[in-house]
């Protein structure tokens, strides 16, 4: 461990002396992630799980303020604790309206519960208004400044608690709370893992079509908390989270040449992902963060390598004249979904993680590009290239696709932590603007997802612990 | 000492140019130096004159449009017109032995990102393996795929999509 922790310092030293301009794209680096602390457990029973997206869609709940104990100043809310409850509550009823399966009310038409009905809910006053499910919850400042926030869901008809679970969080956290509040409700209500406390890293977009200013740039999953991480001068590419969100592999020209680099966003420094003349690009973590997938061209010919996450020696996993790209382990990492043109067009293979076995899955006209492998394990969503873009998906060995969009080029599909939403980027003709879009895995509910600028290449991490 | 076989090479460079509406559709928009006033091959001196020996001007004064080759679709092969325009290029850096260069690849806009720098480097490859074989040295010759980011021509439609699938050879002051 330290051994590696200073093999990675005397490697980025090395890196630093020998590329001058390595530093000169970084903006300054993020403030570190501080824990969020689960306080209690869930109580209810999981007892339903409603597998019928139709029988849930129409659930009306209602999302009434936070309460607090007392007002008190925060550093999360200049109006206080009071004002934050609201805010909070406006979080999740934002989640859950926009994923499309749910249609809640939220704060600023309900009358707020005390502080002290929030574990007594007033359920006739709730009925009468017609919500079938009910979220309370409360948010209290510390001594120390650190937020705890309650979150409760009572089904109204049954006038019982079905979950609740609280957590404490740093005041500039609290957006998190509201977050792992909504992927509390979203859980107990559809039986799906969650996915709203998580990070989206993407590629910034500004500048007409021929002069695009590409930066890489960082987000919540609803778009919040929104971060530049470069300047601009140099173009950047095709972000990825580390599994841990420690780091961030992506591709940058600041040398000149398309290299791709992990950032660390801690330190705000990073390091070439090998130490090589040769142009490196499209870069995927290993499910457990340990290895890293990138794509090297060798005297114009693309391969496929594998090296260990903290350095050392690059392994070949294909080796074939035509161009082999990109790469997305399977969940328990022993398989790899590439893409090559050794056929003659870019199609989509499998192989084994080191590199055997290779063997063709996409067989249904048109392209297989930009493959990756769903988090849950089953599906694989790749960029269908017949005339137009569309994001697709289909099973494991290639059968069952069914393209999920219509856009005239719809490119590089992400997964959210939970397998059941698809993000990619969708381009204008002509006018080359670009943005990040969202659809689930029936083809219903897309949605574009709001930046301040254009954006591309979106990369979605898994749930944050 | 070479003027003979360079106008011979001008020629042929020209020629390819004109042929090149076989890779573009017919709508294809005058390149770019045909908007510019040039003057035919057989009055054009074959000594540049104006920009400086070393820059990008110079280039592509000597040269014309055989700065810069063009491919088909998905490909990345040197066919006969690109022949043309790199042994003019060939031709100019034999004549010029103290100037390194780089080839630009890059893709048009109907590939996906990560593909398409594969896709241009392949290109900028191809165009300097030919430059090798006619006798430029590996040693001066950089390489650089921007993939599909840098397009010239922004229309989406074949036109553009033609100008942009390019292998240019280009001075870097």
């Amino acid at each position: 461990m330290k051994a590696a922790a200073m093999k990675a310092i005397v490697s980025l030293l090395l890196a630093t002396a020998s590329h001058p301009a390595f530093a000169q794209d970084l903006s300054a680096p993020l403030p570190e992630d501080s824990p969020v602390e689960t306080v209690e457990s869930a109580a209810g029973e999981r007892d339903i799980v409603i597998t019928d997206e139709a029988a849930w869609s129409d659930i009306g709940i209602a999302i009434p303020a936070f309460a607090t104990d007392r007002e008190r100043a925060t550093p999360a809310n200049a109006d206080g604790t009071g004002a934050l409850g609201r805010e909070i509550a406006r979080v999740i009823t934002a989640n859950l309206r926009n994923n499309g399966l749910f249609k809640p009310v939220g704060p600023d038409s309900l009358p707020q519960p005390a502080f002290s009905a929030v574990r007594a809910p007033a359920y006739g006053a709730w009925s009468g208004q017609g919500a079938e499910m009910l979220v309370q919850g409360y948010v209290t400042a510390r001594d120390d400044g650190r937020l705890v926030v309650g979150c409760y869901l009572y089904d109204v008809a049954l006038q019982q608690q079905l979950v609740k679970e609280g957590w404490v969080v740093a005041a500039a956290d609290w957006r998190r709370a509201a977050h792992k509040c909504s992927d509390l409700i979203f859980s107990r209500l559809t039986g799906e893992s969650p996915f709203f406390d998580s990070r989206i890293a993407y590629i910034a977009e500004t500048g007409p079509k021929d002069r695009r200013v590409k930066r890489l740039a960082v987000m919540d999953s609803d778009g919040a908390n929104h971060r530049f991480l470069t300047l601009g001068s140099a173009t950047a590419l095709t972000p990825r989270y580390s599994p841990d969100y420690s780091k961030i592999l992506y591709l940058s020209y600041v040398d000149g040449n398309p290299r791709i680099y992990v950032y660390d966003i801690g330190s705000g420094k990073q390091t070439l992902v090998t130490e090589n003349r040769n142009p490196t690009i499209a870069p995927r973590w290993s499910p457990d963060g340990k290895h890293i997938l990138f794509s090297m061209a060798v005297a114009g010919n693309t391969d496929i390598y594998r090296i260990p996450a903290t350095g050392g020696t690059a392994l070949k996993l294909t080796d074939n004249p035509g161009i082999d790209v990109g790469g997305s382990y399977s969940p328990d990492g022993s398989k790899i979904v590439f893409e090559s043109d050794r056929s003659g067009s870019q199609q989509c293979y499998v192989m084994d993680a080191d590199g055997k076995n290779q063997k063709r899955i996409s067989f249904f006209g048109g392209r297989c590009a930009t493959p990756e492998w769903s988090p849950r394990g089953d599906q694989i969503a790749f960029t269908r290239i017949a005339g137009d873009f569309n994001v697709a998906v289909m099973n494991t060995g290639g059968g069952n696709m069914r393209v999920l969009t219509r856009g005239w080029q719809d490119e590089a599909p992400t997964w959210a932590p939970n397998g059941r939403i698809i993000q990619f980027f969708r381009t204008e003709k002509n006018s080359g603007r670009s943005g990040i879009w969202q659809v689930d895995l029936t083809g219903q509910n897309e949605r574009r997802l709001p930046t301040p600028v254009d954006a591309s290449d979106p990369a979605w991490g898994p749930i944050r612990r | 000492m070479n003027t003979k076989l360079a106008t011979i090479l001008l020629l042929a460079s020209a020629s390819g140019l004109a042929a090149c509406s076989k890779k573009a559709p017919d709508d294809l928009p005058p390149d770019p130096i045909q908007t510019t006033p040039t003057p035919t091959p057989t009055s054009r001196p074959v000594t540049p004159t104006g920009a400086a020996v070393g820059t990008q001007a110079h280039f592509a004064q000597a040269v014309g449009s055989s700065t810069t080759i063009y491919f088909e679709t998905d490909r990345y092969n040197v066919d006969t017109q690109d022949a043309a325009a790199l042994q003019a290029q060939a031709q100019y850096f034999a004549r010029y032995p103290q100037i390194t260069f780089t080839i630009e690849g890059h893709a048009d806009e109907r590939g996906t990102r990560e593909y398409n720098i594969a896709l241009g480097e392949k290109r900028a490859n191809a165009a300097k393996a030919y430059l090798v074989s006619l006798g430029v040295d590996a040693n001066r010759i950089a390489v650089v795929s921007y993939g599909k980011e840098r397009p010239v021509a922004l229309a989406s439609n074949e036109a553009a999509w033609a100008q942009n699938r390019r292998a240019a050879s280009v001075i870097i002051n």
